[in-house]
């Protein structure tokens, strides 16, 4: 049906103003538009809390955990065990993300390098890295060294895996551009190389401090005398859930910001990209 | 003719896949503007991919003797995403180069766009960017592998038009690959045709600005290519 048909305007038209076509991409993104889902479960938790429909000793409510907070602040437990968590799984990142960059190197830019590493690494790709800790135990003892290695095995797989497949997708037109102009090996490296794989690398980063927090987490849990984790485990002993919540709201923070700062960086360093979701 | 600036003799390529040269030899003096003219798969990009030493994937045999200071344009920009325009630019160069770089941007007609980004500009200014980056190079040979292929037509006589300029100015030997008749006549001196990995005809382009005597040798080269025209209206 043609809505304007005839009554006001004098001749019939067949003319229509063209319908502007919805846009397929997404539209313009809000700068805190991230915020929106935690938001909105935060809310939910809240609604539950206040009606009674959660039992505090199921789960607390959200100010408890905020109270709560505030009085592990002020006995100062709280920030001595974030501090050590902190620790524990930045150096473990931190070594995990330089094997990982290393050895994606090694196996993506030379032929025997590949051969060896890539597939060692697809073979212990299969085993969970939780599978890996006994061994872990067994070789490294339960003190500070195990638990930073399990962490840096943990961030090591998906930062090598994504860096490596970076690499391999250079794209081959730029390898002949590299040759017409004679570029060294090193200007190779530098300037078509890793700023190829930088944004494969992000990606691999962001995958792998994910699972950094995981493995703390994980080995926190498991033998400690400080540390969120260990927190958390005291805590479980008496059963104090709001102490508990502290805990698992601290990691979600932390894993949360994690990423938030991944992200940042990947937006300042990649402002020559124009993709759909930026 | 003046001092060789390209010497091929007996240049032979297999490849796997495609394209195949059976004993080229060819000779551009320095300066000169040769088109290589011929169908696709006649082994064109082949030749020019031999003399860039890009064709790693192919066995062969034969003699190439370059300069050493040579530069290629590929058919796209081929600029890098990741760099602004200028040091896409001077990619590989030293800095001592960047006032060099700007002045080549100065002369393809780009002033003022250094800190540009490649996707900021249009396909036929990024193709003014990799002539650029050919430019400060200062080549004594050009190669140029149907560089204004993916432009459209009004782009590609702007192009064309600053292409002869800089050619002239510069003085390189070109090799411009092209299966564009009219490209070449417009551009070259000398065209050379290729087909089936040999050189079937040398012709040296002669009366630019003459359009019955461009005409007659447009003619010629299509009937060269196995190509005859239907009659068409003629604006004489």
């Amino acid at each position: 049906m043609n809505v304007h048909s005839g009554d006001i305007l004098a001749a019939p038209s067949t003319l229509t103003s063209p319908q502007r076509r919805a846009p397929l991409g997404p539209g313009i993104p809000s700068r805190r538009g991230h915020l929106l889902g935690p938001g909105l479960l935060l809310l939910y938790w809240a609604v539950l809390s206040l009606t009674g429909w959660l039992d505090p000793r199921t789960l607390p409510a959200p100010w408890t955990a905020l109270t709560m907070g505030a009085e592990l602040l002020r006995e100062g437990r709280l920030q001595t065990n974030l501090a050590v968590s902190a620790a524990r799984a930045t150096s473990g990142l931190l070594v995990g993300g330089l094997a990982g960059v290393s050895f994606a190197f090694l196996s993506g830019l030379s032929l025997l390098g590949g051969y060896v590493i890539d597939g060692v690494v697809q073979l212990k790709r299969g085993i969970p890295i939780l599978a890996i800790i006994p061994f872990m135990v067994l070789w490294l003892g339960i003190g500070e060294p195990m638990k930073i290695a399990v962490i840096a095995v943990a961030a090591f797989f998906p930062i090598y895996i994504q860096t490596h497949s970076a690499l391999r997708a250079i794209d081959l037109r730029y390898v002949e551009l590299a040759e017409t102009l004679g570029l060294s090996r090193w200007q190779f490296l530098t300037r078509i190389v890793i700023p190829g794989a930088l944004p494969g690398f992000l990606l691999g980063l962001r995958f792998g401090a994910t699972a950094a927090w995981l493995a703390l987490v994980v080995v926190e849990q498991l033998n400690a005398t400080s540390g969120i984790g260990y927190m958390v485990t005291l805590a479980r002993n008496y059963a104090q859930t709001d102490v508990m919540l502290v805990g698992l709201v601290v990691y979600a923070l932390l894993g949360f910001g994690t990423d938030a700062a991944i992200r940042w960086a990947e937006r300042r360093m990649l402002g020559w990209r124009r993709t759909l979701g930026r | 003719m003046n001092a060789a600036a390209v010497r091929v003799r007996d240049l032979k390529r297999t490849f796997t896949v495609k394209g195949v040269l059976n004993g080229v030899d060819l000779d551009i003096a320095r300066g000169e503007f040769v088109a290589l003219l011929g169908r696709s798969g006649s082994g064109k990009s082949t030749l020019l991919r031999a003399l860039a030493g890009i064709d790693h994937e192919a066995k062969g045999t034969g003699e190439i003797a370059l300069p050493s200071k040579s530069a290629v344009i590929f058919q796209d920009a081929r600029l890098l995403p990741w760099l602004r325009v200028l040091d896409n630019i001077l990619l590989g160069q030293s800095n001592a180069a960047r006032p060099r770089g700007v002045q080549a941007l100065e002369e393809v007609g780009l002033a003022g766009r250094e800190h540009s980004w490649p996707h900021e500009l249009s396909g036929g200014e990024q193709q003014r960017v990799a002539l650029a980056r050919a430019l400060v190079r200062d080549p004594a040979l050009l190669l140029a592998d149907e560089p204004f292929g993916a432009l459209d037509a009004l782009t590609r006589i702007q192009m064309h038009d600053l292409l002869r300029h800089l050619s002239a100015r510069h003085r390189p030997a070109v090799l411009l690959v092209t299966h564009d008749i009219d490209e070449a006549l417009a551009l070259a001196d000398r065209i050379v045709l290729l087909e089936d990995g040999r050189i079937a005809a040398d012709i040296q382009v002669a009366g630019r600005g003459d359009r019955t005597l461009i005409a007659l040798q447009r003619k010629r080269l299509l009937a060269m290519l196995g190509v005859t025209e239907g009659p068409q209206p003629r604006d004489a």
